[in-house]
């Protein structure tokens, strides 16, 4: 990715994190104007966890998305795609409606588990090198799978309301955290992302082949487990604070890869900003948009991402024959 | 020598084999399918297994790491696919060398992406991602495959001209036989994951053709020494 290209992107991005703490002005400007202790309190408290949640788990989406496109060698692969959100969901609502641990360490553990199941069981069904159909019907399987241990979770736990606050959680909502929830989606976040970054040499090496990236030097099978527990570590702990969000890990690194000519592991840094982008934008679409309401922002990043992703397939279908 | 291998087994694939190249060296590997040619490539570029012996320049090339690496040996799959559309430039860097490698006659490729390239231009970049590092043991799978006749003949050649010198050789799999004996300085003949021979004498043996006035003729059913009765 050149500088350039790298400066602009930065640059919408903090446009955008500006404009996602700031919009909508008016409830600001009148509280400015009346009373700007509770002004300060309504960006530290709301706006801006919303604001770094969007950053982060976008940022996360974007980097996970590159790297398991890379691992797999298919732009079909994502965390969504490939259950791994799911999963995380699942982990996520057993901990908490099952085992009764609400607290957000337990949540995002057992996020993180659900979310290293669904890979493991990706990698079992599928294998490493899969085809491209393979690939997507496994992810649906596991999706599937979890979706309907998830709701079977919530079917078999004690309070009578867990279905209707699940519901918020699970279709994705940056609304209503707090800034110590925030750090706990954040900070694995970052971690995660700095850790793949490290990581997008070898995986530029391994589109060469598996085998030649062995007779290269690489150790293939911890690249392997590398990719997949940090992604897993990544997204679970987002997806505990944030519930799933969809789309944007797939498509975040396809435009990426066109900054960095097609390299796969390199997009993983452009991938990042990308997704952070994306993710913001559509949560402002979300607040902004003239309905009455707060849109779910899950609900936002899929009506955008699955034109997106079947415009994708049908200009894919030759690798689909395979 | 150059190389020394022993030992080199691949579970149900390659069975305890040994061999030596020398400085300079050429060698083709021949035999029939699944014997077990690739296999030995494996062993010896540390795909799939460390098991056995390897010593290039003194050296156990298969504990170096991706910075070393390549100045001591690359290796050419058979397989053509690369699954992103990198510029051929760009493809030929990853392997670790240096991209103006003018050897191949490329420049016409190098700004174009491998999935507009042709099959055959293709299998010359990806031959120069091997060959651009200019490493001590060159593993060659099925070089001339989809090359056309004239860049078939050019490029034993040039694999010959690139090893001539410095402390180079080279380790071709290769199923033309006429190919092999007309530009290898040695023949290894395999068979069901061993090393059978040496030399061209025991190929009708091992493959069941035979040359009859200068072309290869089937001369009996091959029998798989795989299978039992």
């Amino acid at each position: 990715m050149r500088a350039r290209i790298a400066i602009l992107l930065g640059l919408a991005l903090a446009t955008a994190f500006a404009a996602s703490v700031l919009l909508p002005f008016e409830p600001l400007r009148l509280l400015f104007g009346a009373d700007g202790e509770l002004a300060i309190a309504l960006i530290r408290e709301l706006r801006l966890p919303r604001a770094a949640l969007a950053l982060a788990y976008g940022a996360t989406l974007g980097a996970s998305g590159a790297a398991i496109q890379a691992l797999f060698a298919n732009p079909l692969a994502s965390p969504d795609l490939t259950g791994t959100t799911s999963g995380a969901a699942l982990g996520a609502v057993v901990t908490a409606y099952l085992f009764g641990f609400a607290a957000p360490v337990a949540l995002s553990i057992g996020s993180v588990a659900g979310a290293l199941g669904a890979l493991a069981l990706l990698l079992a069904l599928a294998g490493p090198k899969a085809e491209t159909a393979t690939l997507l019907l496994s992810g649906l399987a596991i999706s599937a799978l979890a979706g309907a241990l998830t709701t079977l979770a919530l079917a078999l736990a004690p309070s009578p309301f867990a279905f209707y606050d699940a519901y918020d959680w699970l279709m994705g909502s940056l609304i209503d955290r707090s800034l110590e929830q925030a750090a706990f989606a954040g900070l694995p976040a970052l971690l995660t992302i700095a850790l793949l970054l490290r990581l997008g040499p070898a995986l530029d090496r391994l589109s060469l082949g598996e085998e030649v990236a062995q007779s290269l030097g690489h150790d293939v099978a911890r690249l392997r487990l590398q990719v997949i527990c940090l992604t897993a570590f990544g997204v679970g702990a987002c997806v505990a604070i944030c519930g799933a969000i969809g789309f944007i890990g797939l498509i975040a690194p396809i435009f990426a890869r066109r900054l960095t000519r097609g390299h796969p592991g390199r997009a993983i840094l452009a991938a990042a900003l990308i997704g952070a982008l994306l993710l913001t934008a559509a949560d402002l679409i979300a607040r902004l948009a003239p309905l009455g309401r707060t849109l779910p922002i899950g609900v936002v990043t899929a009506l955008i991402g699955a034109p997106f992703f079947l415009w994708l397939v049908a200009h894919m279908r030759w690798r689909l024959k395979a | 020598m150059m190389l020394t291998a022993a030992g080199l087994s691949l579970p149900g694939r390659l069975h305890d084999a040994a061999l030596e190249i020398g400085e300079g060296e050429l060698v083709c590997l021949v035999g029939p399918n699944g014997s077990g040619k690739t296999s030995l490539l494996h062993a010896l570029a540390g795909i799939g297994g460390m098991a056995g012996e390897v010593r290039l320049a003194g050296i156990d090339p298969r504990r170096l790491g991706p910075a070393r690496r390549p100045a001591f040996l690359t290796y050419l799959p058979a397989t053509r696919d690369i699954p992103w559309p990198l510029v051929a430039r760009d493809l030929i860097a990853l392997g670790g060398g240096d991209a103006d490698f003018e050897t191949l006659e490329l420049e016409p490729l190098l700004d174009r992406r491998l999935d507009s390239l042709s099959t055959g231009e293709r299998s010359r970049v990806l031959i120069a991602r091997a060959m651009a590092p200019r490493p001590k043991l060159l593993l060659l799978d099925e070089p001339t495959a989809n090359l056309d006749p004239l860049w078939q003949i050019r490029l034993m050649q040039l694999v010959r001209d690139e090893i001539g010198s410095g402390g180079r050789a080279a380790l071709v799999a290769i199923h033309d036989l006429d190919a092999a004996e007309r530009y290898a300085d040695r023949v290894i003949v395999m068979e069901a994951g061993r090393i059978a021979a040496e030399g061209m004498a025991q190929i009708p043996a091992i493959f069941g053709v035979e040359k009859v006035d200068g072309r290869w003729e089937a001369v009996r059913p091959r029998a798989d020494p795989r299978s039992s009765p």
